[in-house]
């Protein structure tokens, strides 16, 4: 690759925009991979506070427990790149207009923990702004069985999908496996915005 | 007379809906993506969505953790 396409994914990545819904152990370590890859904008929704039992697997310390995560990750990522434009929502996504934050984001990458919210939220992204490309995953859950995750492509819609994972509720959450989920679909998102053939 | 569901052939029924498929072909996970050809269909039309012939069906389970 020559120095004029590496300025030119440099120069996208710094004009590109993604919004991560839920920032624990996915939407954290995704946010962590974007801004160090040099994505410029980030929106980041998320209402939850740092607590102790997050250090497993979030990209939190140990003297961040009780600030809001917004605002702990924000502080880091700062430490990254201190030129990242972060948007943030320290709200909880509600039904029904759960899409309405990242109207205007380049790429939505979903890092919510409860299968019921993480469907509501697919559904209704997939409904209401159909030509947006989403990054979502299911199967974070357990350890020791990289080889499982695949992506699933359709349309706008990518899947970092482990098939046979256990629920969180029957089965542990690993740092090592959180994050490689977290970074597959970080790394899907660089994919659309650079597009599927940039430097290949 | 078929349709195809996650790459598996499966005999095409007239007249079935989401759930009823679901149900014939024993998938059983409580939180589902359904897409037909390349439309997403709402949890909430699961029970009269009908399967065209010829469908290309996808389904996703969804499970907890992030």
């Amino acid at each position: 690759m020559d120095t004029q396409e590496k300025k030119s994914i440099k120069k996208k990545l710094e004009g590109a925009c993604v919004g991560i819904a839920g920032i624990g152990g996915l939407g954290s370590n995704a946010a962590v991979a974007l801004a160090r890859a040099g994505v410029g904008h980030l929106v980041l929704v998320d209402f939850d506070v740092v607590e102790e039992g997050n250090l497993d697997r979030q990209y939190y310390f140990f003297d961040q427990i009780g600030k809001l995560k917004i605002d702990a990750l924000v502080e880091t990522l700062r430490r990254i790149n201190p030129s990242l434009d972060c948007i943030v929502h320290p709200v909880k996504l509600k039904r029904g207009s759960m899409e309405i934050l990242f109207r205007d984001v380049d790429v939505i990458l979903e890092g919510l923990d409860r299968a019921e919210t993480k469907t509501a939220f697919i559904e209704e992204v997939l409904l209401k702004l159909p030509g947006k490309p989403l990054v979502a995953s299911s199967g974070v859950a357990g350890y020791g069985e990289p080889d499982r995750i695949v992506t699933l492509h359709m349309g706008n819609f990518y899947l970092c999908y482990d098939e046979k994972a256990k629920s969180s509720e029957e089965d542990v959450l690993i740092a090592s496996h959180v994050a490689l989920m977290a970074n597959w679909e970080a790394d899907l998102a660089l994919r659309i915005i650079l597009g599927e053939h940039h430097g290949h | 007379m078929a349709i195809e569901v996650n790459g598996r052939t499966v005999e095409w029924k007239d007249n079935e809906t989401v759930t009823q498929l679901l149900q014939r072909i024993g998938y059983v996970f409580p939180l589902v993506i359904v897409k037909i050809n390349d439309s997403i269909i709402p949890r909430k039309d699961f029970s009269q969505a009908i399967i065209p012939d010829q469908a290309a069906i996808k389904v996703i389970h969804m499970v907890s953790g992030g």
